[in-house]
């Protein structure tokens, strides 16, 4: 009856509405990085208070925990807009695969985000009033709430990119979910989780030791500095180099599920066994982008080309063209519209719609595909993948060096190296080398994102829907002001936070 | 567990996390007097430090509300946060406002100054509460949708979308009944009880408890004849019920008949409605009485949740469409597969486990009542 009513918004609200949702995730991901990090750093100085009864690391911790309180409210409020961004923008995605989708947020809420914001409340305000045992639990809490928090987001996004525990249901029109466990175990999210949270950890290395650099720099707070900068280069190389083998198997998850952005990752057109993996543009390791899919230097990786026109695999396994692809998502959703009109029909014994059911299952997989116009459009933006992969994997490789280096001078190691040195007090550039590096640590964690998100284009959930079917129908002009409203907002509030955390690290701790 | 008992025990659970919400607004209703009743910058500093104590737990159940509503009932989801755009989005702004405005407003560095930020807490003090009960009014007075599935199947379809908001306002339409701004208003005013009867009995303060007891004339009598009305209104209106095949239909006085079919949710509801009284009058009229947040606190979740339940229950289609009245939600046709929902059912068991550490938490921090003394030694004060 209201089909018709409903199409007529333009290509721009999807456009909007995929900024939006950008803009909201690259703002959340400046600050909850900095909580993940800090909570491990923070935790294991308290943990150091409660053994020792030493007042310095009470100090201490309490000087991280306000950097901590700092930047922990700005993760909280742009958080909530994400969650419900999925409603306000997504609201087609929202109905598609809520029943599978809305439960990992459901579950965050209730377990973990309701840790995180009860024992926050006693780490700010409970140092007089509990004991140091509750304390120092409430502490490792908050981190623990935030960590289970990340959990649960990241199997959510782990759905999109690898949607499974699923099945389509023609009677409620949706997808509805046939398994939590596929759901919350699966690999692909587990690879995420520990990708994503262990690069969390780099950055609050990387932001504890610069500031530590900075006191060195200052010739201050000496003590705090180079004991603070032990755990932080500590909880920074173990966090670098997890980082990187899970990076690895992370690779190794998109190039089974997500060959084309592996492929935009590699500006790969035209695949093959044997492939290398490029440094830059002419320069390249050999054998090294089919080692990192494949575990073999031998094994076939597929271009964006072969993805488009159909490939067959080294095992013999067939991939079909993206055209046919698109044709059977047309069956699908023809089969879909008949089931349903057989359905509702009277003269209908159970046969027809028994007949489009069948048609519909044998083209489920690609049902998705069926709303594509144009084979092209399967192409993620190329460019983006590639250089953002490269900054995220370079940046990694510096992160590892940079720990290494950091942990050994902090504790003089090896002798023979040192005995010269003092990293208190060395020349002023090693300092500001490792204070630069606190913004490059952010732009590796965003590059990171990019890749994951833009890698993923056109779909929202991987080969199921794409971004054109999620969305909400609104004017775009409606997008447009809250873009710039939130914009506004967070790039505001972000420069507050900044100003305010500079000038907490001037004040310094009270030691 | 029947697949009818799993969507029921959800609207329960997603009405208790509603009821809650509401109880948890004394942090705005504090936040929108704290002017007045906290009167000097240090009385002030007392009142956001009190309510700054717990806008996490506002903030943590608004988030909770909303990922349980969109497990449980995902078309709600996508049809009202889709469609009452507007709504929602000014709903989000005013929460993110106050959420950084506790941390920011007094730190060193604070380049907006600390007034810019004790202005988002007023603002978010009252358009939270105003717009929240907008939002849940409209359970009762429907909303300008239109929902269509058959969309999904329309290949040819630019963008094929399920529901649409049947008019450009995008929600705010809703503000333009004045039913809603009267339930809104008495969200407001309630949320100011509430607020008034917490900073009462958190902060051991002589001036502020006496002042206390005056502002909470002032916004008792408003939100009294605001509800009053309101309730009047809900129980002699038309209902938005539905049979057993799913059709949805306007029936009579549908509320009142759903309170007396129910006669549990209407003994909730007036065991609710005696507990705010009772918290309300008694901290008004003994001056040694600062506990009242606790009675009026219960009785809002009570008179909240057997609101909310009665909405829905008993064949009542809980979010209803005045623009096409088959494309009303109803627990039915909105809620989740009976394996979702049974599988969120273990995973709210745990809730009474989270309750009770958020008690023992609160009770830790609360013990002993906040002073001017201690805000002085406190370094992560507000």
């Amino acid at each position: 009856m209201f089909n018709h009513l409903l199409l007529d918004i333009d290509a721009s609200t999807i456009d909007w509405s995929r900024a939006q949702f950008a803009l909201t995730a690259i703002y959340h991901w400046l600050f909850v990085p900095l909580t993940l990090g800090l909570a491990v750093i923070m935790g294991i100085m308290e943990t150091c208070y409660y053994r020792t009864k030493d007042e310095f690391w009470k100090q201490t911790a309490k000087f991280w925990q306000k950097l901590f309180g700092i930047n922990f409210a700005m993760g909280v409020a742009t958080g909530i807009i994400l969650e419900f961004e999925f409603g306000t923008n997504w609201s087609n995605y929202s109905w598609f695969v809520g029943d599978i989708f809305g439960a990992p947020l459901a579950v965050e809420g209730i377990v973990a985000f309701f840790m995180e914001s009860t024992f926050v409340a006693v780490m700010y305000f409970g140092w007089k009033k509990v004991s140091p045992g509750f304390h120092l639990a409430s502490t490792w809490l908050t981190g623990l709430g935030a960590t289970i928090s990340a959990w649960w987001i990241l199997v959510a996004n782990a759905w999109m990119q690898y949607p499974v525990g699923c099945e389509f249901n023609p009677d409620t029109m949706r997808n509805e979910m046939v398994s939590f466990a596929e759901v919350a175990l699966s690999p692909f999210a587990v690879s995420k989780f520990c990708h994503t949270v262990t690069s969390a950890w780099i950055i609050g290395a990387v932001f504890c030791v610069g500031v530590c650099c900075w006191y060195l720099l200052k010739k201050r707070e000496t003590k705090m500095a180079l004991e603070s900068m032990k755990i932080g280069a500590a909880v920074g190389l173990a966090a670098a180099l997890l980082t990187g083998v899970t990076g690895h198997k992370s690779g190794m998850d998109v190039a089974e599920v997500q060959p084309m952005k592996l492929a935009a990752m590699e500006a790969l057109y035209d695949g093959g066994t044997e492939q290398g993996l490029k440094i830059v543009e002419g320069i390249e390791i050999p054998y090294g982008l089919s080692l990192m899919a494949t575990n073999d230097p031998h094994g076939f990786v597929p271009g964006i080309n072969d993805i488009l026109n159909g490939y067959t695999t080294a095992d013999g396994k067939t991939e079909i063209s993206v055209d046919e692809k698109i044709e059977r998502g047309k069956k699908a959703i023809a089969a879909l519209s008949g089931y349903r009109a057989a359905k509702f029909a009277s003269s209908d014994d159970g046969s027809i719609a028994a007949a489009h059911l069948k048609v519909l299952k044998e083209n489920m997989p690609y049902f998705g595909y069926g709303y594509i116009k144009d084979k092209n459009a399967m192409i993620p933006p190329v460019a983006i993948n590639f250089w953002a992969f490269r900054v995220m994997v370079g940046m990694g490789c510096l992160f590892i060096l940079f720990f290494a280096v950091v942990l050994a001078g902090a504790y003089q190691f090896p002798k023979a190296l040192w005995k010269k040195r003092d990293i208190t007090a060395l020349p002023a550039w090693h300092y500001w080398v490792a204070i630069a590096l606190i913004p490059l640590a952010y732009i590796a964690s965003e590059s990171g994102w990019l890749v994951a998100e833009f890698g993923r284009q056109p779909w929202t959930i991987q080969d199921m829907l794409p971004t054109w079917a999620s969305v909400s129908d609104i004017q775009s002009s409606s997008i447009i002001i809250t873009f710039f409203l939130f914009l506004i907002l967070f790039t505001t509030m972000l420069a507050v936070e900044i100003n305010i955390m500079l000038n907490q690290i001037k004040k310094g701790p009270q030691l | 567990m029947t697949y009818t008992f799993l969507q029921h025990y959800w609207c329960f659970v997603v009405s208790l996390l509603g009821a809650i919400l509401v109880f948890l607004l004394f942090v705005q209703g504090a936040n929108s007097v704290a002017r007045s009743l906290g009167y000097t910058e240090e009385g002030r500093r007392l009142v956001y430090n009190s309510t700054g104590r717990k806008w996490e737990f506002t903030f943590t159940t608004l988030v909770t509300f909303g990922g349980a509503f969109f497990a449980s009932f995902p078309l709600f989801y996508s049809t009202s946060f889709g469609g009452a755009y507007w709504l929602w989005m000014l709903i989000l702004f005013t929460f993110v406002l106050q959420a950084v405005s506790y941390e920011f407003q007094n730190k060193l560095g604070n380049i907006l100054g600390p007034r810019t930020f004790q202005f988002f807490l007023t603002l978010n003090g009252i358009l939270g509460p105003l717009l929240l009960g907008g939002a849940v009014a409209t359970f009762f007075e429907g909303s300008n949708f239109i929902v269509e599935k058959n969309n999904l199947i329309d290949a040819g379809a630019i963008t094929p979308i399920i529901s649409r908001w049947a008019n450009a306002s995008h929600g705010l339409d809703a503000l333009l009944n004045p039913w809603v701004l009267v339930f809104g208003f008495a969200v407001v005013f309630l949320a100011r009880v509430l607020g008034i009867l917490y900073v009462m009995n958190n902060v051991d303060d002589e001036d502020i408890r006496s002042r206390g007891s005056m502002r909470l004339i002032g916004a008792a009598v408003p939100f009294l004849v605001l509800f009053v009305a309101y309730l009047v209104h809900l129980l002699l209106k038309d209902g938005f019920a539905y049979n057993d095949e799913g059709i949805i239909y306007m029936e009579p006085n549908k509320y009142l008949t759903n309170l007396l079919e129910m006669w549990y949710l209407l003994a909730i509801l007036l065991t609710g409605i005696v507990l705010v009284l009772y918290g309300i009058l008694r901290t008004i009229s003994s001056k040694n009485y600062f506990g009242g947040i606790w009675p009026a606190g219960i009785g809002t979740v009570l008179t909240v949740l057997a609101l909310l339940l009665c909405s829905a229950w008993n064949h009542t289609a809980y979010y209803p469409s005045t623009a096409d009245l088959q494309s009303s939600l109803t627990l039915e046709n909105s809620c989740s597969s009976e394996f979702t929902l049974t599988t969120m059912f273990y995973v709210s068991l745990l809730v009474p486990f989270v309750l009770a550490y958020i008690v023992h938490a609160w009770h830790a921090i609360d013990k002993k009542k906040l002073t001017k003394d201690e805000l002085q030694g406190d370094d992560h004060a507000y």
